[in-house]
């Protein structure tokens, strides 16, 4: 692998906290929680009636035509995708087609358009399934989607390894710049799971909280009461690229990405390996390809999804990976707030990652009431500033199927 | 039965929700695919609604030889008298 430096360059979101970066940024700092009851009548029938909807509907910033012609998790993926290409300025800029590619996973794929097409098929036949349903229910639709906005021309990839999909992306991105493939790489995750079938499927393997009460209070990574997650929607884009493309432009650098760890803990289909081996081995490789030490690390934006065995697995990990120097980490987890994205989750936590080193603060962890003993690490309660200087960071998530992958940033 | 205005109406709501074009826009004499913006996909979309509109059958066969409104308008009117 060669040594290119890679760096972020713009970025995009639709979140449960808000429609775009600035609005999302500003709520993840306030301590704001993004989940509710869910809106819709179906939601009455399932043991769990809460989610973490985006803020702003699609529709409202899509063109009606484009937007009919899209599942939800593409809708998501584009509307994230023309904010960050934009704050990249490579709209302006006019990079070379066949030097850009795109890595945006979905956890599940195009679920929504599936399954109401089969409503559809079920209640008037097959003559009524739509011709659009192929193209729009494919696991890739999001990439390409985002691919055709931007004209990308070096490939169009989904990495798809559930709720660590969106890191993945990251990931991949690196090294399709690293490899030389590509320049330019748009990456992310999207997800638009919030729907009856994969709501309950989700409850039934006990992996959603079914806590009743303040819908705000029901996602709290490491508190004691927690008791499994809340399934949040949206998507995140990072542009990131060849420091020596982004430099020759001009262009404003968030952060730069180091490097990534992947690895399969070869455990169980569901089930995290309880002492975290998988996870810490990824953390491990992180660490090695970005060729830092544990020291560097200041900062860590945990996959913790507010599940018993998850987040306490995830501490276990943290502590063997960094030894002494996990204290000296300020840890947190966003999904109290924006519940779990899924495929989307890798993404925007990436992002709030590179705003926590851009910005020098990291956003808090909410509803930590009570730390479950068995954990050992330093936890933002609070927005936390970081030291100056040069840091790093890692955004760590994880997936059933046993999926480990943790993604290195550094401050600009 | 439908007159060939109702037709042309009806056709013209269609491709204003598929194609999101303005539905005065929907001429007998506008090609869907050239004026219209209508790929082959969203005609399928628009020749499955005007079935269920107007109550008639177009084969796929049928389907590459409507051109236009115009043609569509006809091939309905057709149906819905035979």
């Amino acid at each position: 692998m060669s040594s290119t430096r890679v760096v972020v360059t713009g970025l995009g979101t639709t979140s449960p906290l808000g429609g775009d970066i600035a609005s999302t940024w500003e709520a993840l700092l306030d301590g704001r929680s993004g989940v509710r009851p869910l809106p819709y009548d179906w939601a009455e029938q399932l043991p769990v009636k809460i989610g973490a909807t985006v803020a702003v509907e699609p529709t409202e910033v899509l063109e009606r035509v484009k937007a009919r012609r899209l599942d939800r998790s593409s809708q998501f993926a584009l509307v994230a995708a023309m904010q960050a290409w934009t704050d990249s300025g490579l709209d302006e800029y006019g990079a070379d087609p066949e030097r850009v590619g795109v890595a945006v996973p979905s956890g599940i794929g195009g679920v929504q358009t599936l399954l109401s097409n089969y409503d559809v098929l079920k209640a008037k036949g097959p003559r009524l399934v739509s011709p659009l349903a192929v193209p729009m229910l494919m696991p890739n639709a999001p990439a390409a989607t985002v691919g055709l906005y931007v004209n990308a021309k070096a490939g169009v990839h989904c990495p798809v390894s559930a709720c660590a999909s969106g890191n993945e992306g990251v990931a991949l991105g690196i090294d399709q710049i690293r490899l030389g493939r590509a320049d330019v790489m748009v990456v992310g995750g999207t997800e638009a799971a919030i729907h009856p079938l994969p709501m309950a499927a989700f409850a039934n393997m006990m992996a959603l909280s079914k806590r009743d009460g303040d819908p705000t209070l029901v996602s709290r990574p490491w508190d004691v009461a927690r008791d499994g997650f809340v399934l949040g929607e949206g998507a995140g884009v990072l542009i990131i690229e060849s420091a020596e493309h982004a430099q020759a432009r001009g262009a404003r650098v968030y952060a730069e990405v180091l490097g990534a760890g992947m690895t399969a803990d070869s455990h169980d289909i569901a089930q995290p390996e309880p002492k975290g081996r998988g996870g810490a081995r990824a953390i491990v490789a992180a660490l090695r390809e970005s060729g830092i030490e544990p020291g560097d690390i200041k900062h860590i934006n945990a996959h913790a999804t507010s599940t018993p065995l998850g987040d306490l697995a995830e501490s276990l990990m943290i502590n063997d990976t960094l030894g002494k120097h996990a204290q000296d980490v300020v840890v947190t987890s966003t999904k109290s707030m924006t519940g779990h994205l899924l495929g989307g989750a890798g993404a925007l936590e990436s992002i709030a990652t590179v705003l926590a080193l851009h910005h020098r603060v990291v956003p808090p962890t909410i509803n930590l009431d009570q730390l479950d003993p068995a954990v050992d690490l330093d936890i933002a309660t609070k927005p936390r500033d970081l030291p100056a200087g040069d840091i790093a960071a890692l955004n760590n998530s994880f997936g059933f199927g046993g999926a480990n992958v943790a993604v290195a940033f550094a401050s600009a | 039965m439908a007159s060939t205005e109702e037709i042309r109406s009806g056709l013209a709501d269609i491709v204003n929700e598929v194609a999101g074009i303005p539905a005065d826009d929907v001429q007998l004499d506008k090609s869907f695919i050239d004026d219209l913006d209508v790929d082959s996909l969203s005609m399928v979309e628009v020749v499955v609604a005007a079935e269920e509109q107007f109550g008639v059958k177009i084969p796929d066969d049928e389907v590459k030889n409507l051109k236009t409104v115009g043609d569509a308008v006809a091939f309905i009117e057709k149906s819905q008298n035979g």
